[in-house]
């Protein structure tokens, strides 16, 4: 769609503002708090870290953190060989204590688990954590900045928001060629003036008012975003040598923080332009709260408490966040209004927590380890511990080993997991005009009344809808039932049937619960009857040809199918596919909800079982 | 950002149900915990540790690891009843106890273990307490509730429920006095709560951003201000602090003296039947939450208009759930109130 030539010119210019981040954050990366860094790994990535290395002051700590770190390693705990070595116990500092002060570089940010993302955000918030472990408790110290380094790809990966909402600067480097980026230049002399002067610069009311209103405008509803936004205005006001933020700085932090979080384009500015933006709001997604539509509008209305002169500059600000929003970000807003993109986005934090879930702790047992089993070390020590003077008295006066702490096999302790054999529902929902016109309202009864037990036994559900030309991933996988249902009942019917499209989205989101360690059974909801192929085109003929052709390929993945067929009478093609697929199937007519529920669940048991038997 | 500096609880812009639900808590401890659970950003865990340092101290056995309260003969621990058998329990004011419980505690740490420097150094068995010890007579803070292990949620259950954490662990056998208010905030996206654990919690509340303005504007101007310079900022809020921590002090003692009259118990057992609550604890926590805020209020009778106000942090969360039905357990309580007591 661009041409080479602006693809060179965006590249460049996101370099530049890499930069910019870049700068902001080497004046005081603590207070920043830290960014994001989207892109895969390579010589971009690499230039940038290199240039915030060398322009922090060269003892600040630099640690690289992997997703995977154990709490341990993390936090901190007992120091086993110290342990044994001092026969007193010895505290070992975990990575986070470590890096007091300085940067911890998150490596493969978007497999880390909700967790320990969890826990990097708190010690975000609060500089420092409460150690309780292995028998120690203290108050550490760890006031850090997190570079999260995501390599997500596609959509089923996602940093979870958790830190993606402490972590102001959020770059997108991967459009950068090789050709764009060159050695940054930071004038080191003025990033340490900044450094000094930055406690003293104001912040004027009308910038904090007016970044507020950029934040709601752009459909931002954290208040972290413009209090983030706020702090890196003031740090651009000290490297730019003022005391007091300007609406430069200020337009620069709406560029750098505001913009890529942005749920929704911001409403023209004329208050007259009322109606474009409802027309925007118009799908019925009950989500979108309603006064915010009428609230980023106030400013302008409100004029007993705004001066004259804020007005211009929200203006500004907001222009300043437009122009940085990048221009996909752009079409996708226009394609699919705010409330969507958000749910979105909210989906995958959900998705996330689950997928590395390979067995949680489940306390420890006693037990000799064997393969695959892990020691644990500190409860070993402990069924020693007591033990110690008795056994060391049994030894001979003579032997070496009485000053080494006597472990015997009795007191091995293994760390036990709890590996639920989880599953998830994936409804494939035919939203068609066909359907839509017959079924649509009895099949969204049906799934509610699945949801209902889906909920009971803590399954993950996740729904794609597909009418019109496309499929689309309503919902991620979630345990969360409410919203399930919101994206259920915002689901509108009408348009072709692209149904092969819709099996695809269905294959593609089993497979990746399977590779999160689940077993997902796909209802597929249709009266089969497609006619939109992949591309797009109606053809009924080459339409069907293709369903087939999924359902073929969604049955060699091995997954459980049910078939509902929606039509107002059985149909043969929907059997078909149903034959296709491999998979149950189930006419509408003649099942009411409850015994649509049954079957769903008669499926999955199935699915468990099978499981078990591979 | 700085730890030492805790955001004052006066300085809350908005938020008004969540500082209301924490207050009652305080008032009377027996209310039983507060669950705030709502959107990133709204200011839950600061609301929480503000409420902190709000806490008027508290008389406790000296050099009592339990803080055991010298007043109560029922619950000492054991070595408390042993001094206090020889007739000597000496007391001192402490601070009310807020303990938190960090996401990567281990187990031996949250119920107490075997003192490992005593075993190892000198051959010794001996019960080093652990967080819910520390917790007795306070508070228990879990932040990101939902993320909290299932086996630390298990241990949780069952402590709040009985006030006592038994340890029984490498030979030891240990039982003492945990009575605590359990206060958890989180983020519904991360996951829901077990019920057994969501009964556990006498209030809970919804936290949204708030969508004005002006509000907003108020909550970044005061927090900015708060991170450029702590000192002057809590100073400026000192006297608004100390106010209402007196207001607390006076609440508590009046909690004795303020009168539940028949007409109250029968609107709160109406509005439960109504609402098809499971069990006596809705209506329970619903009737001391409207005492503790009628202590606060400075009323001396519990009314209609203190049911009112705390009927949906009391029982939002003891509705059953009904998948199918569409309103959310908020607009449910609301509109069952509404049809008790008239708009």
């Amino acid at each position: 769609m661009t041409g080479p030539e602006t693809n060179q010119r965006s590249g460049r210019r996101t370099w530049e503002v890499a930069c910019d981040a870049l700068r902001i954050l080497a004046v005081d990366p603590v207070q920043v708090g830290g960014a994001v860094l989207r892109c895969a790994a390579g010589p971009v990535r690499d230039e940038w870290l290199q240039a915030l290395q060398s322009a922090l002051p060269s003892n600040t700590p630099w640690r690289r953190m992997p997703a995977a770190i154990t709490d341990e390693r993390l936090l901190g705990g007992l120091d086993l060989a110290a342990t044994l070595r001092a026969g007193s116990p010895m505290v070992q500092a975990g990575l986070l204590r470590e890096s007091d002060g300085g940067i911890v570089l998150l490596a493969m940010a978007e497999r880390i688990e909700a967790g320990t993302a969890a826990r990097l955000a708190a010690v975000l918030d609060h500089g420092g954590f409460r150690l309780e472990r292995d028998g120690f408790a203290a108050q550490v110290q760890a006031r850090i900045a997190c570079v999260a380094l995501d390599e997500s790809f596609g959509d089923d990966e996602q940093l979870p928001n958790a830190l993606l909402q402490r972590l102001p600067l959020l770059l997108d480097l991967s459009n950068i060629g090789l050709e764009d980026f060159e050695a940054p230049t930071l004038d080191e002399h003025r990033i340490a003036i900044a450094r000094n002067t930055l406690e003293s610069v104001q912040s004027p009311p009308e910038i904090i008012e007016a970044l507020c209103a950029a934040a709601m405008a752009l459909g931002i509803d954290s208040l972290r975003a413009p209090l983030m936004a706020l702090r890196v205005a003031r740090i651009s006001a000290a490297l730019a040598g003022r005391d007091y933020v300007t609406s430069e700085d200020a337009s620069l932090a709406a560029g750098l923080v505001l913009a890529p979080r942005a749920t929704r384009m911001p409403a023209p500015a004329e208050p007259a332009s009322t109606e474009p933006e409802s027309v925007q709001q118009e799908p019925p997604q009950p989500q979108t709260p309603p006064p915010q539509q009428t609230e980023s509008e106030q400013p302008q209305q409100d004029p007993e408490v705004q001066t004259q002169s804020v007005e211009p500059l929200q203006e500004q600000i907001l222009a300043a966040a437009q122009a940085a929003i990048p221009a996909d970000l752009l079409l996708h807003l226009l394609a699919r209004n705010a409330a969507a993109m958000r749910q979105r986005s909210q989906g995958r934090s959900g998705a996330l927590q689950q997928s590395r879930r390979r067995g949680r702790p489940a306390g420890v047992r006693q037990a000799v380890p064997r393969v695959g089993q892990r020691l644990s070390v500190v409860d070993t020590l402990r069924s020693a511990a007591p033990w110690q003077s008795l056994r060391r008295n049994a030894l001979p006066a003579d032997s070496s080993a009485r000053d080494r702490v006597q472990v015997r096999s009795e007191d091995f302790h293994v760390r036990r997991y709890k590996q639920r054999s989880e599953t998830a529902t994936v409804f494939v929902i035919d939203a068609s005009g066909s359907a839509a016109l017959h079924r649509l309202a009895e099949a969204k009864g049906a799934i509610e009344l699945l949801l209902a037990q889906c909920y009971i036994r803590r399954d993950q559900v996740a729904v794609i809808a597909f009418r019109g030309r496309a499929a689309e991933v309503l919902l991620p996988p979630t345990r969360s039932l409410v919203r399930a249902r919101r994206s259920l009942a915002g689901l509108p019917g009408g348009g072709g049937t692209p149904l092969a499209a819709g099996i695809d989205a269905g294959a593609a989101m089993a497979a990746s619960l399977v590779r999160a360690g689940l077993t997902p059974t796909v209802v597929l909801l249709t009266d089969g009857r497609g006619n939109v192929t992949r591309e797009g085109i109606g053809n009924r003929e080459q339409a069907t040809q293709e369903a087939l052709s999924a359902a073929k390929a969604l049955r060699s993945g091995g997954h459980r199918v049910l078939v509902i067929d929606t039509g107002p009478r059985p149909q043969p093609q929907a059997a078909q596919l149903s034959t296709a697929l491999g998979g149950l199937y189930l006419p509408l007519p003649h099942a009411d909800a409850s015994v649509l529920a049954n079957a769903v669940q008669r499926s999955r048991q199935a699915a468990g079982n099978r499981t078990l038997a591979r | 950002m700085l730890m030492s500096s805790v955001y004052p609880f006066c300085a809350i812009v908005a938020q008004d149900e969540m500082k209301l639900a924490l207050l009652c808590a305080a008032v009377d401890p027996g209310i039983g915990g507060v669950l705030v659970f709502g959107d990133r950003g709204t200011g839950k865990s600061t609301a929480v540790r503000a409420l902190a340092a709000l806490l008027p101290p508290i008389r406790a056995v000296r050099q009592c690891v339990y803080h055991c309260d010298p007043d109560d003969t029922r619950r000492l621990c054991e070595r408390c009843r042993e001094r206090a058998a020889e007739g000597k329990l000496p007391t001192e004011k402490t601070a009310v106890p807020v303990v938190d419980l960090p996401l990567g505690a281990t187990e031996d740490r949250v119920v107490g273990a075997l003192d490992l420097e005593r075993a190892l150094s000198r051959g010794e068995k001996h019960f080093s307490p652990g967080l819910l010890a520390q917790a007795n007579r306070g508070f228990l803070y879990i932040d990101e509730v939902n993320l909290l292990e299932d086996h630390l949620v298990d241990l949780l259950i069952d402590v709040a429920a009985s006030g006592e954490n038994v340890v029984e662990r490498e030979g030891l056998s240990v039982r003492h006095p945990a009575r605590f208010v359990i206060v958890g905030s989180g983020n519904p996206e991360e996951g829901e709560l077990r019920p057994q654990l969501l009964d556990r919690f006498g209030l809970s509340v919804d936290v949204r951003t708030p969508t004005d303005l002006q509000t907003r504007v108020e909550v970044v101007r005061r927090r900015d201000a708060f991170e450029r310079d702590a000192t002057a900022f809590l100073e400026q809020w000192k006297s608004a602090q100390s106010k209402l921590q007196r207001k607390l002090l006076k609440a508590r003692e009046r909690l004795a003296t303020v009168d539940v009259p028949v007409a109250a118990l029968e609107r709160a057992a109406q509005l439960c039947i109504e609402l098809k609550t499971d069990g006596l604890r809705g209506e329970l926590t619903l009737i001391r939450a409207a005492r503790a805020l009628a202590c606060f209020d400075g009323d001396t009778v519990v009314g209609d208009s203190h049911l009112k106000r705390v009927a949906s942090p009391a029982l939002r969360h003891r509705l059953r759930r009904n998948p199918l039905d569409d309103t959310d357990a908020t607009q449910r309580v609301e509109r069952a109130v509404e049809d008790l007591f008239g708009g």
